[in-house]
């Protein structure tokens, strides 16, 4: 009975970072991480070389850069830290989706809030004109 | 009774009811763990308010240097690098706690210190140099912003560093006992975490900074 519910709770969730392992030994977690590290630096790759080339329509690259480097925090998220859409792992994804919510409104409004106002200000040699 | 369980295992093979049911409070490693990760999240809304003020603070740069007349992107591509190598083994040191083997944990740990090390020494070099150039923290907005951030990532690198070679010490002094353990998993969520971080700092502040 005792061990019936230890393996139920087991099942229920699991640290960030903690690994599901069904089977696999060391050898296919450490493949894991390869993957992982092959992919990080492939993205990595990609930025750098795409950051400095003139073969592409220029004003892609900011949205292209910005794209990588979201598809590289889930290359580790999910290689490095383990997080999964399991059920096992619903709770971290959940605090991770507020956490992204949270940086999305400080940057996203920061950002807006900031640019308004730049564009709503008086040039500035008329403002210093008009504190003389 | 042990027939029950072992019917009720098969009726339910993913558990789904078992979910529902109330099977004790979580284990110690998952609270730990789970606390932890609410902190990384917390650093990240911090970190990215110190991204917005870079992002608005981009182009107030006084008649001063620019990002395009500043970063040496080879230089930062080689940090990378390091960086992510670092990760690559604190998750070789992960396996190696979970395996209960002290020599590759300590190898791991000392390979992933290192490259940690050689990370911060390419970025206290780049200040260094951007400091002699005139371009320092108090030269303009722009290099005020950058200065803190990247920065504070130095930091927390810096910070990480030490944490790393305590939990060296603990593993060499005290083996790998369940507290240790648990620390073990923590420090490996805050490395790979500041590796995410870094991510997001080499594409805004030095790839779309030397852009603009």
């Amino acid at each position: 009975m005792t061990k019936g519910h230890q393996q139920v709770d087991h099942n229920i969730d699991i640290a960030p970072g903690d690994e599901h392992l069904e089977g696999g030994g060391i050898s296919q977690r450490v493949l894991g991480y390869l993957i992982g590290l092959g992919l990080a630096i492939l993205l990595t790759a990609t930025s750098f070389f795409i950051a400095g080339t003139d073969l592409v329509w220029q004003p892609s690259i900011p949205v292209a850069l910005v794209v990588l480097a979201i598809a590289q925090m889930g290359v580790h998220l999910v290689f490095f830290l383990h997080i999964t859409t399991g059920a096992d792992n619903t709770n971290n994804i959940l605090a991770l989706a507020f956490g992204v919510l949270i940086v999305m409104l400080v940057i996203g409004g920061s950002l807006w809030i900031m640019a308004n106002l730049n564009h709503n200000m008086m040039p500035m040699d008329l403002l210093m004109q008009m504190q003389r | 009774m042990a027939d029950t369980t072992m019917a009720y295992a098969d009726s339910d093979p993913h558990h789904v009811r078992g979910a529902l049911e109330y099977s004790g409070p979580a284990s110690k490693r998952i609270v730990t763990g789970y606390g932890f990760w609410i902190f990384i999240l917390s650093d990240m809304v911090m970190f990215s308010a110190f991204f917005a003020t870079y992002a608005v603070l981009l182009g107030q740069t006084a008649g001063g240097p620019g990002g395009r007349q500043l970063f040496d992107l080879p230089n930062v591509a080689i940090e990378t690098g390091f960086l992510l190598a670092s990760s690559f083994t604190c998750g070789l040191a992960t396996i190696a706690a979970d395996a209960r083997n002290k020599f590759w944990f300590q190898i791991s740990m000392a390979v992933t210190c290192l490259l940690g090390l050689a990370f911060l020494t390419i970025e206290g070099r780049e200040f260094a140099s951007l400091v002699a150039r005139g371009a320092g923290p108090t030269r303009s907005a722009f290099l005020s912003a950058f200065f803190t951030l990247v920065g504070c990532h130095g930091l927390h690198v810096s910070g990480g560093i030490l944490w790393l070679l305590t939990m060296m010490a603990q593993v060499f002094a005290k083996g790998f006992r369940a507290d240790i353990q648990r620390r073990i998993l923590c420090f490996a969520l805050f490395w790979h975490a500041l590796d995410i971080i870094w991510i997001a700092v080499f594409t805004v502040v030095y790839l779309l900074g030397s852009a603009a």
